[in-house]
């Protein structure tokens, strides 16, 4: 027999998708029902699986060819073509110094070439939460309020922790997409500038810190407990790695 | 009438085409395929682009994904329609119980996720693909989908048990 609350608030607790007067009186059923109880664990342990398995399936490199082909095709020429060109031009240049740069940076870091490549992904990320839109999900110092939305949204425990009183102000999380992964993300500003800490769930052993620039960007990577954290920003790089230290000494990460 | 502006196509270039991944993601679930999933996904961007003149501004993914998921509709019903009939045996798979130990076994298992996941029917599917690969709150699935936040709810919850029991059933061989 199943509860009736199981398939109205349940599904919508497990997402995060409740008002907070809803979750509470969801909360107080949940103390009492353990039908309800059991289905979030299977629930858990359901979106667990599915993100384990990467089932994210990304565009494939000719579909992109063909859209810009098409998309080239039925836009128009004559008047605009000098511009146009000029654009093209540019983006091919920049795009030749990227692939540059990229080779060089292979042959420095073979072996962590994947990291590399990762670390590119995440300060695209960060370049991206910057020019679209507000940087946070949600906007809030509280770190229960915002480990509250994290966790429902990001699919494992997120760890939050403020830290205004070293310089380091929570102002916020957000879930991003990285290499077709939902990612959690916390928000912190530091000197007015904002850093992106990026965290999801790793299978990998504990990793030291490692640091790297890209695009003019400092980034701090490390992995705790099976999670793995990557701190962008355009602070100071020593800010980034005070950042690290609080952050793995507040036990939580 | 496929004309496009400079203007208009950098708009597009700026709004949807950072999209062309949730796009064919979602393509590739409904159509249970790659190739097809191209097609189709390439089609619905080009309609895209051709109804630009009235996206309005909102949620670009959202938008787009709604075009992909009719061009997808569209194309089941012209090539397999059966798919679109189809039903998930509630009861027959309800019949067997797994425990989540089994479950957890095949936790990371890319294929058996995968099977489990195509022997849903597309409505149910597409929800759990949309909240759980594309991470969409309600109301953008409620957007693409055209159905009631409220229907989202249900058919999210069927859509889980539906998974769970199929993923329970692989893992004790019944439907290898």
């Amino acid at each position: 027999m199943r509860c009736d609350f199981a398939d109205s608030l349940l599904q919508g607790y497990f997402d995060g998708e409740l008002s907070d007067r809803r979750a509470a009186e969801f909360e107080r059923h949940l103390r009492n029902c353990v039908h309800c109880a059991t289905e979030l664990v299977d629930l858990d342990l359901l979106r667990d699986s599915l993100q384990l398995a990467q089932l994210y399936e990304p565009a494939t490199a000719s579909l992109r060819r063909n859209i810009n082909a098409r998309l080239h095709a039925i836009a128009p020429t004559t008047a605009a073509s000098q511009p146009l060109l000029w654009h093209w031009l540019a983006a091919a240049a920049a795009l030749l110094l990227v692939a540059i740069l990229l080779g060089r940076v292979g042959h420095g870091l073979r072996s962590d070439d994947y990291q590399t490549e990762l670390a590119g992904e995440i300060v695209d990320a960060h370049v991206r939460s910057l020019q679209s839109g507000p940087m946070t999900g949600i906007a809030s110092d509280d770190e229960r309020v915002v480990k509250g939305w994290l966790d429902g949204r990001a699919g494992f425990a997120v760890p939050v922790r403020d830290f205004a009183n070293n310089g380091f102000a929570l102002r916020g999380g957000r879930v991003d997409v990285i290499e077709g992964h939902a990612v959690a993300v916390l928000v912190y500003e530091r000197n007015r500038r904002p850093i992106n800490v990026f965290i999801w769930r790793t299978r990998q052993q504990d990793s030291p810190l490692r640091t790297g620039s890209q695009q003019s960007f400092q980034w701090v990577d490390w992995r705790k407990e099976k999670m793995e954290f990557c701190a962008v920003s355009d602070v100071d790089p020593v800010d980034l790695e005070q950042l690290h230290q609080l952050m793995i000494s507040s036990a939580l990460a | 009438m496929s004309e496009l502006s400079v203007e208009d196509r950098e708009r597009f270039e700026q709004l949807v085409l950072p999209h062309v991944d949730a796009a064919f993601n979602l393509a590739r679930w409904l159509l249970r395929g790659r190739s097809d999933a191209e097609d189709v996904a390439q089609e619905a961007l080009l309609r895209a682009c051709r109804f630009f003149g009235g996206f309005n501004g909102g949620d670009a993914r959202a938008w787009l994904l709604q075009i992909v998921r009719n061009t997808c509709y569209t194309w089941l019903e012209k090539n397999r329609p059966m798919e679109l009939s189809m039903e998930f045996d509630e009861e027959l798979h309800e019949q067997t119980t797994a425990t989540p130990e089994a479950l957890a076994i095949i936790a990371d298992d890319h294929k058996r996720l995968t099977l489990a996941l195509e022997t849903l029917p597309p409505r149910f599917r597409e929800v759990l693909v949309l909240r759980e690969l594309e991470g969409c709150s309600y109301k953008e699935i409620a957007a693409i989908t055209s159905i009631p936040i409220g229907t989202v709810m249900s058919s999210l919850s069927r859509a889980r048990r539906q998974l769970y029991f199929a993923l329970a059933n692989s893992s004790q061989g019944a439907c290898p």
